[in-house]
């Protein structure tokens, strides 16, 4: 779906569907460096599954235009921007990594049904160096990406989706990316921080789906923000690094079924 | 600062894609000897149908066995994927059947082996797809063929059989000015000797039959996408970046960017055209591809000593081998193989046809075979076998005459197969 919001290009994957005003919507957001893609199964259940989909590309990223919003609660405010124009109101906000800060601050500035924050941590450091690369747009910051995105068994292990290379797969979307728009991102969770404030405001239910063996934000650095957040609850998977949607589909995809409910649940 | 490092090309080759087996412990991959998979229940079913879950539903389109060597194939090249296939052609044709319809025009290099010339030239015209064969070795000869229905560009990183270099830079910079692919065949150069995609090319694909399995008892092929090309900034691909009524409108490069090409080629190409590889093929495969390290650099090695045999032995009028200074590519062999050549090569024997066929009459340890980059050694006289249905300007064009033979370097004892040449050339100069 490709629309404009203050006047530039807005893409959000919707499954092929228009949006129906009869049914409950869910947002995904997407984590630093990536796209709307990233949540390719997932946003695609939901889509065929009774749900209004919009997984956006964030601007600057994927197929919505630049530049790039420098901060988390900018992206948070940018997000209402696109669900008032589309005519949504008090989503499901799905979010991973860098959008699972966007989604916490969304549902602390304004009103959400339910979020679901997949790999996410409070504060949200990004180390000098990878800093540092992004800013002078090396490669060196791709590679950083790509394998602490992901567990250490990745590289030798088999993708659950057939034939895929999940390093090259991450590689090819970094290396679409316009010049910046990666340290933009990475800067924007590393200068983070009110995340503990804006948990507490955070009135809805919320899932924190976390992976074991994520380097990048380890499950324990979670916690700051599950014990903030009044009746959050957790999931950890014990397979998994950052990329939970790529390196345990199912087992994440099943923990988002369980907790968004179908229409006739709500 | 020391970064992150991946693991390197010897360790992906023996472990990518698999992990010991959660179900037995297996550590060999297992052969997966199943048409289809029982699902969970009805939604599971439905939910794998319609791609909202990863998974296996019927071997036609994917299968355990055959994923792990799609993903350690994609991870010693560097691709986001790859698709196996029943053989290189099959392969081929997969690339081109994802990538265009009846209407659409390629621009290949002449020095191509004979069955895509032939699948080109002759099979893909009857099905309104038209190619412009050129010499690679100019690439504005790829630039001024194009037109304004191309859909690719294409050719072999080592052409067959006179092992023109593809100067991939070079025509990966015109085939992205004109928003097209690079296709190239790299199946004389294996990943080991070559990594096309880090030069610029956007698909590539094997003939898995020949060094990635190095012992010539499967026909297999594997096409590979980098991920890099933006099918739908390129505005030429209507079948990546469209409505597909044959997926529910499913727009494949919307639906998965840098997944596109290969999605469409499992999703449409395997499920409509069915050229899939088997469990077995893809076992045997992957047991030659835990070796590739080791063997390349010896089929190289061979290699450059027999081609300096020949080179200096009366009975030869020329060798053609990129790694001699009198090959036109040799600049360019050694700034895009640095590792070698390859083990492929062809020369000249004095005396024409009739020598040719003494020649290779009197071999005994080279196998008289059609088939390249087995661990044995094998001859073959092209013009009147793998290139006897090219026309005499064709094979003039992909520089072959009477009296070239082509030999792949196997692993031997480089010296039984030198003796053998020895004794062979001396039968044919008789």
């Amino acid at each position: 779906m490709n629309f404009k919001v203050e006047g530039k290009p807005v893409f959000a994957y919707t499954a092929a569907r228009e949006l129906d005003p009869e049914k409950p919507a869910l947002v995904f957001l997407h984590g630093a460096g990536l796209d709307h893609s990233w949540f390719g199964l997932q946003s695609r259940y939901f889509g065929y599954h009774g749900w209004n989909v919009l997984a956006l590309d964030l601007p600057g990223h994927g197929r919505s235009a630049g530049p790039p919003i420098p901060s988390i609660e900018a992206m948070a405010d940018w997000v209402l921007e696109v669900l008032k124009h589309v005519k949504i109101q008090k989503p499901g906000v799905v979010g991973h990594s860098m959008g699972s800060l966007i989604a916490l601050e969304y549902a602390a500035r304004h009103a959400a049904e339910r979020i679901a924050l997949i790999a996410t941590a409070y504060p949200m450091p990004v180390s000098a160096a990878f800093l540092e690369a992004a800013r002078n747009n090396q490669h060196a910051a791709f590679d950083m990406e790509t394998i602490w995105g992901h567990a250490p068994q990745v590289p030798l292990g088999g993708n659950p989706n057939p034939g895929m290379w999940m390093y090259g797969d991450t590689l090819a979307r970094l290396r679409r990316l316009a010049p910046g728009v990666l340290y933009n991102d990475l800067k924007a969770c590393n200068d983070y921080a009110g995340g503990l404030e804006s948990a507490a405001k955070v009135q809805c239910p919320a899932l924190f789906i976390l992976g074991r063996r994520d380097v990048m934000t380890p499950p324990r650095a979670a916690q700051p923000l599950i014990e903030k957040i009044n009746g959050a609850k957790a999931v950890t998977l014990d397979a998994s690094g950052h990329s939970l949607m790529a390196e345990a589909p199912d087992a994440t995809l099943d923990a988002l079924i369980e907790f968004f409910p179908r229409r006739a649940d709500l | 600062m020391a970064g992150p490092k991946y693991p390197g090309f010897d360790t992906l080759a023996l472990h990518a894609g698999q992990s010991p087996d959660p179900a037995t412990g297996s550590r060999a991959v297992p052969i997966y000897q199943t048409a289809a998979y029982v699902f969970r229940d009805t939604e599971h079913a439905a939910s794998l149908f319609n791609m909202e879950r990863a998974g296996h539903v019927y071997s036609r389109i994917s299968n355990p066995t055959v994923a792990v060597l799609e993903e350690r194939v994609a991870a010693l090249e560097g691709g986001v994927g790859a698709v196996a296939t029943a053989s290189g052609q099959a392969a081929l044709h997969l690339a081109i059947a994802t990538l265009m319809d009846a209407g659409s025009h390629i621009v290949a290099s002449t020095a191509l082996y004979g069955g895509s010339h032939n699948l080109l030239a002759y099979t893909l015209r009857r099905f309104g797809i038209g190619t412009t064969f050129v010499s690679p070795r100019d690439p504005e000869n790829f630039r001024r063929a194009l037109q304004p229905n191309t859909r690719l560009v294409f050719g072999e990183t080592l052409g067959n059989p006179g092992l023109d270099v593809l100067d991939i830079p070079a025509l990966a910079a015109i085939a992205h000015e004109a928003k097209l692919p690079l296709l190239v065949d790299s199946t004389f150069t294996t990943p080991y000797l070559m990594q096309p995609f880090a030069l610029g090319a956007d698909l590539l694909y094997h003939s898995a039959t020949k060094f990635l399995g190095g012992h010539g008892v499967a026909i297999a092929g594997v096409l590979v996408d980098a991920g890099r090309f933006d099918w739908e900034a390129s505005g030429k691909f209507a079948t990546l970046s469209a409505p597909y009524q044959g997926f529910h409108d499913m727009d494949f490069e919307e639906e998965s960017g840098t997944r596109a090409f290969l999605l469409r080629a499992r999703r449409e190409g395997l499920r409509d055209f069915g050229a899939c590889m088997a469990p077995m093929t893809a076992f045997q495969i992957l047991q030659g591809i835990e070796t590739l390290h080791l063997r390349m650099p010896r089929h190289v090695e061979s290699t450059r000593r027999i081609v300096a045999f020949l080179e200096k032995h009366p009975a030869v009028e020329k060798v053609i081998y990129p790694e001699l200074p009198s090959h036109p590519d040799y600049e360019l062999c050694r700034k895009l193989l640095p590792k070698g050549a390859g083990a492929v090569f062809s020369f000249e024997l004095k005396g024409g046809r009739p020598a040719g066929r003494t020649f290779i009459e009197a071999l005994r340890v080279f196998s008289h075979l059609a088939n390249v980059g087995d661990a044995k050694s094998l001859v073959i006289h092209p013009a009147t076998t793998t290139h006897y249905r090219m026309s005499e300007a064709d094979l003039k064009r992909a520089g072959i005459t009477a009296g070239t033979v082509r030999l792949s370097i196997g692993l031997e004892d480089p010296q039984d197969l030198i003796a053998d040449l020895e004794r062979a050339l001396k039968a044919a100069v008789k």
